[in-house]
């Protein structure tokens, strides 16, 4: 992905902005301007709180070009307490402590390098929560 | 809208080709398609596949294949959806012979993958995810998979073993296909400790990068008796429906149905006027086995949650009441991405033309081929039947 296209989605990348619908209330992530629950528009935008669950996860050790060097890492789908699921990836936790229903929050971390001279990109992961960790 | 019968087929070994490109497989799939079809003149050309572009930095694959047949002139388009690519091109080649804009049509699908690192197909498949919130977060093709299979086993409470039928099958059956990349048969005890890809989804449950070309010649049924004067039993194509979902799997209403099969399978059955009872056999979108699992439930052959543990107890054999992959599926006869469509098409044919061999399904009289874009966002169904 080029610069811009990642500078557009910034909000996302950064705060979890996503939308809700003002027809049936339903909240959004990743926006998409169409409501998927009422197919009404849905613009107004609505910050999600980080806070989930883990849904499914999946220790991994083939990766893409540009995720080589973070090998290995664990991807997850994380169910939001607001109801969209998300795919991203886990941190801070070793893949054999990761359960399926684990309460996780949102931090932004670094996502992955293009190599010397390209971007280092920043985003969304996911760590278990904190006030929940004995 | 005409009928369209498939009147040739033709196929490479699906192979590691070191010495061969993509214009030089295509042709070879071609050649063998219209010399079987027993049709002179090809009106156009339709030519699946998913990663040209990324892998052998090429474009306008309809005009190059054209021109490398012998065709230079001739309508032709690249048409492309991920590994549902050929089969996608096949639908677009029915309707333009249906509409009677053209008698007949030839489609190939063609895939290179081998020559390129392991590591650069992977990122190229990645593309079949969605950019922005799948793959730029780490995501890849297998691990989308992992992700579905993972809470698959949780949900429906599946032991991991039990997706051993998929593999088990598709490498028994490819024994004797001689077009097959595998063909030899797989243990349970390999299975259980064969190394992790991505967490449960091991190498045994995916299918191989590789490189392969398949190609059929279409025809109006109507222009039979004035094109074609002799050649093999054409074979009606008796529904060819497309359905789509939203890419990322995040994004489903569902992320353990594959609603865009569901739909083109429901539609596929209502255009040919066919029940699954009525359908012999099926060449379903086997690319890892929770595809296998969640493909079964969408074309009703499986209840919900039911897919992995009805195949373990014989549903898929080939002498069972759904027989899959029957020359070995994606997972041994090989997955050559935007050609696989093609390839399940050819096979279908094969059948109804008992050219099967051992594998032959006895009274087979229609079959049912899914191709699936990487995990669920396009799916094309096609029910091929005697003529």
């Amino acid at each position: 992905m080029h610069i811009a296209q990642n500078w557009r989605l910034k909000a996302q990348r950064y705060r979890l902005v996503g939308e809700v619908c003002e027809h049936c209330g339903a909240k959004i992530f990743p926006p998409r301007d169409i409501c998927p629950n009422c197919s009404h528009s849905a613009k107004e935008s609505f910050e999600f709180s980080g806070r989930g669950e883990v849904y499914s996860f999946s220790a991994l050790s083939e990766t893409a070009e540009k995720f080589q060097r973070f090998r290995p890492y664990t991807m997850a789908l994380v169910k939001l307490e607001e109801g969209p699921l998300v795919t991203a990836q886990l941190t801070d936790v070793e893949p054999d402590k990761v359960k399926i229903g684990m309460p996780v929050e949102m931090v932004t971390r670094r996502l992955m390098e293009e190599g010397n001279e390209g971007i280092i990109l920043y985003g969304y992961k996911f760590r278990p929560m904190l006030d929940k960790v004995a | 809208m005409r009928e369209v019968t498939i009147v040739g087929i033709g196929q490479i070994p699906v192979s590691e080709y070191w010495t061969r490109s993509l214009r030089h497989m295509a042709h070879d799939a071609l050649m063998a398609a219209w010399q079987d079809s027993g049709v002179e003149e090809v009106d156009t050309l339709y030519v699946g596949n998913a990663l040209a572009d990324e892998l052998s930095d090429q474009k306008q694959l309809g005009a190059l294949v054209a021109d490398f047949i012998g065709q230079r002139g001739i309508a032709a388009a690249r048409v492309e959806a991920g590994d549902a690519s050929g089969a996608l091109a096949l639908h677009q080649a029915y309707l333009a012979v249906a509409s009677g804009m053209y008698d007949t049509a030839l489609v190939v699908g063609v895939e290179q993958m081998s020559a390129a690192l392991p590591v650069e197909v992977i990122s190229a498949t990645a593309r079949f995810l969605d950019q922005e919130y799948e793959a730029t977060m780490g995501a890849t093709l297998n691990s989308i998979f992992a992700l579905m299979m993972r809470r698959y086993m949780y949900e429906y409470k599946v032991p991991r073993d039990a997706f051993f039928a998929f593999p088990s099958t598709a490498h028994q059956n490819a024994v004797n296909n001689p077009n097959a990349m595998f063909r030899k048969a797989i243990k349970e005890s390999t299975y259980k400790r064969i190394a992790m890809i991505s967490e449960p989804l091991n190498m045994f449950d995916v299918a191989p990068i590789c490189d392969g070309a398949a190609a059929v010649m279409l025809c109006a049924t109507d222009k039979l008796p004035v094109l074609r004067h002799d050649g093999p039993p054409p074979v009606r194509i008796a529904a060819s429906t497309v359905a789509t979902d939203a890419v990322a799997v995040h994004d489903r209403q569902d992320p353990l149905f594959l609603e865009a099969a569901f739909i083109s399978s429901q539609l596929a059955y209502r255009q040919a006027t066919l029940n699954q009872t009525d359908i012999q056999l099926f060449e379903l979108h086997d690319s890892s086995s929770i595809m296998a699992a969640l493909s079964l439930e969408a074309c009703g052959l499986a209840p919900r949650g039911e897919g992995a543990r009805a195949a373990a107890e014989g549903l898929i054999a080939l002498d069972g009441p759904a027989p899959i992959s029957t020359m070995g599926g994606l997972k041994a006869r090989g997955n050559p991405a935007g050609a696989t469509g093609i390839y399940q098409v050819v096979e279908i044919a094969q059948q109804l033309r008992e050219e099967t061999g051992a594998n032959h399904i006895s009274g087979a009289q229609a079959g049912l081929a899914q191709s699936i874009g990487g995990t669920g966002a396009t799916a094309v169904t096609h029910i091929l039947t005697q003529l």
